[in-house]
């Protein structure tokens, strides 16, 4: 059941209710230069995306490949905190209205302090967040009331080593999407899917779970986005984005979404 | 040269044991069913590695206390490490400082160091789970050379990822891993060290989730490693107490003194004498060039509480969550966190934390090469460094861990010393 707040549905759930398939977009906070974070949002909110995830550097990304270790250690470079992010984002939502999640590993949000930092999520209009090393019964045990109180939707992963047993036990303490990690890896491979992630794409979605699911890792062009969302409600392209704003600039980022979604 | 040891803690008071809720007693200063030593510890894991560490964490007790694992494990520490190590009385070196000081000699293990201890009996554990592929993360190369060692023994595969730094300054164990048959990758990202090392093989056990075993070096990571290392390394303080009985006629020293970087050598030292409170527990880490000087690796004086590589326990980190760069002179001890058996010993109370910077280290390095004729590891000469500074009393019993030795350390006694 949707957690309701002051009568509003998070925009993350009225987003997945929505028809058509979502194309969510991570990003590097600070990077390529430290004041590009508002510039990214605004133009990814123009040229169509559905869902936009804010990545919140850490010195030691362990589930993220090289492209995304790179993007943080500069973003770092740059001067980027969590203070620093929250103060960029004070006034995004007078201009956009995308449902946002930060994506983060659990140290930072550890040391902000756990309920400040939702607080300030809260205030800023955050709607969600991905902590990849926080793990589920930790987050039940300790955070989940937490998560709550500031309307916050704390989104979990699976992968295909994943049991049904877990995935189920997933499925029922998640209530926006499941984030389905496309193969055993970290981000940024690109090699394609094969008939391994096909066969795994509709065992998963045989399962009728509740909550929609959003695939992520290996997605970088419309192929793969395609592959992904053929059962899946959206993919998330995190690393090839990068690559493109390294190569490219944030002017261009429009070009990069077109090339995806058409 | 600073004369003023930085000690962190007060001296230790120990605590009874106390009650389970199955009614059975266990030590609170091991891990508990979760993995926590007190606060610190547990499975702060991506989703990624659950499969691997889950089953690890429902099979690893079982494993450990079947016979036929338990004999094959004492078989191989006793006719391929060598052990038991000898518990060594050092003459000089007890008149030098007026306290009777024993050495327990992991130095002389198969391999050069401790590490072994634990490689042995994961590389069984590995089979046992019907694993075909190893990975491990080294610093100084000793954990690296125990894995690539018993992965030789067992004719399986070892990928050993080591930062590009350590890689340059101990270039003697990337030559014996190579020559044992692993591939040594390079940690080019971050600091270039043991913290990135670790990462990458984390990424790599992530990338390889079915046939790989990931071959941890320390009490670090999540639950159960810390516990499982712990308890493999536990032989070394088993054997210390029938050892100074038969010298001594009691089993308990007044002190157990190791150096933690993880703190490996440190856990199995300690372990069997965790619950003894009569038995000071002293835990040296690496100041580097001085605590305040930003370079330094001292983790109880620096460290607040965090999550680093799957564990809760005390990093070095910035006000922000970053985990810093640490530095000590030793590739060893060179880490910003410590395992959460440490933590919690500190944090506790239980444990007496100094530590030693990259001058006393070497110093008493040289002093114990010269006094006893043994050349140790620079990670252990943080241990003997102590003895400058913590006054015993003139019957105190004190049992110094000697973790490993100094050949790998060579060129840097050598150009430390201008020799």
């Amino acid at each position: 059941m949707p957690i309701v707040y002051r009568n509003k549905m998070n925009r993350i759930q009225k987003k997945l209710q929505e028809e058509g398939k979502i194309l969510s977009i991570y990003f590097t906070a600070g990077y390529p230069a430290l004041n590009d974070t508002v510039k990214i949002i605004e133009n990814l909110e123009k040229c169509g995306v559905g869902m936009i995830e804010i990545g919140l550097p850490f010195s030691d990304p362990l589930a993220d490949g090289p492209t995304i270790q790179a993007s943080s250690t500069q973003a770092l470079k740059n001067g980027m905190t969590s203070e620093i992010l929250f103060d960029q984002l004070k006034a995004i939502r007078k201009t956009v209205s995308l449902p946002l999640l930060i994506m983060g590993y659990f140290n930072p949000i550890y040391q902000f302090g756990v309920e400040a930092f939702c607080k300030k999520c809260q205030e800023i209009g955050i709607d969600g967040l991905i902590i990849p090393d926080l793990p589920v019964d930790v987050y039940l045990d300790t955070y989940q009331s937490i998560f709550h109180k500031y309307g916050l939707i704390n989104i979990f992963l699976i992968t295909p080593q994943t049991s049904e047993e877990r995935i189920r036990f997933i499925d029922k303490v998640s209530n926006g999407f499941i984030y389905m990690v496309s193969s055993a890896s970290v981000t940024g491979t690109k090699e394609g899917f094969g008939a391994t992630q096909e066969a795994y794409f509709e065992r998963i979605h045989a399962l009728a779970l509740k909550n929609p699911q959003i695939v992520g890792f290996g997605i970088s062009n419309a192929e793969t986005f395609q592959q992904a969302t053929k059962l899946a409600k959206g993919a998330i392209i995190g690393s090839a984005v990068i690559k493109h704003l390294t190569a490219h600039g944030i002017e261009k980022l429009d070009q990069f979404v077109q090339e995806i979604i058409g | 040269m600073e004369k003023e040891p930085i000690t962190s803690s007060a001296h230790p008071k120990g605590r009874p044991l106390f009650k389970t809720k199955k009614g059975q007693t266990r030590s609170q200063y091991q891990a508990d069913e979760r993995g926590y030593y007190g606060e610190f510890g547990g499975a702060f894991i991506p989703e990624m590695l659950y499969p691997n560490t889950e089953e690890l964490r429902q099979n690893y007790i079982t494993i450990m206390e079947e016979p036929s694992f338990k004999k094959e494990f004492d078989q191989l520490l006793r006719d391929y490490v060598g052990r038991p190590t000898p518990l060594y009385y050092a003459n000089r070196l007890s008149q030098k400082y007026k306290v009777k000081i024993y050495l327990k000699r992991e130095d002389l293990c198969h391999t050069g160091a401790h590490k072994v201890n634990n490689t042995i009996g994961q590389i069984l554990m590995a089979k046992k789970l019907g694993k075909t592929r190893i990975i491990a993360e080294t610093g100084a190369g000793q954990h690296g050379v125990a894995t690539a060692t018993v992965c030789a023994l067992m004719g399986m595969e070892c990928v050993v990822y080591m930062g590009e730094i350590d890689i340059a300054r101990q270039a003697p164990n990337v030559a014996r891993m190579k020559m044992l048959g692993a591939t040594v990758r390079p940690a080019l990202s971050g600091s270039k060290t043991l913290k990135d090392a670790t990462n990458e093989a984390i990424r790599d056990w992530i990338n390889n989730p079915v046939d790989t075993h990931y071959i941890i070096g320390s009490v670090v990571g999540p639950h159960p490693y810390p516990d499982m290392v712990a308890r493999f390394q536990s032989v070394i303080s088993e054997e210390i107490k029938w050892q100074l009985k038969e010298k001594e006629g009691r089993e308990n020293p007044d002190y157990v003194v190791a150096c933690v970087g993880g703190g490996s050598n440190a856990a199995g030292a300690y372990y069997h004498f965790l619950d003894q409170p009569e038995v000071g527990i002293i835990a040296v880490e690496a100041a580097g060039k001085g605590i305040d000087t930003g370079k330094s690796a001292a983790t109880s004086a620096l460290g607040k509480v965090g999550i680093i590589h799957g564990s809760k326990t005390l990093l070095m980190q910035t006000t922000d969550g970053q985990i810093t760069e640490p530095y000590s002179i030793s590739a060893g001890l060179d880490y910003p966190g410590v395992g959460p058996m440490h933590a919690h010993l500190f944090t506790s109370g239980r444990g007496e934390f100094i530590s030693i910077t990259d001058d006393d280290a070497m110093t008493a390095g040289l002093m114990v090469s010269q006094l006893e004729g043994i050349i140790p590891a620079i990670e252990s000469s943080h241990a003997f460094a102590i003895l400058e500074y913590r006054k015993f009393k003139k019957d105190d019993i004190v049992v110094i861990n000697l973790s490993g030795r100094g050949d790998k350390d060579l060129q840097t006694y050598i150009n430390y010393f201008k020799l």
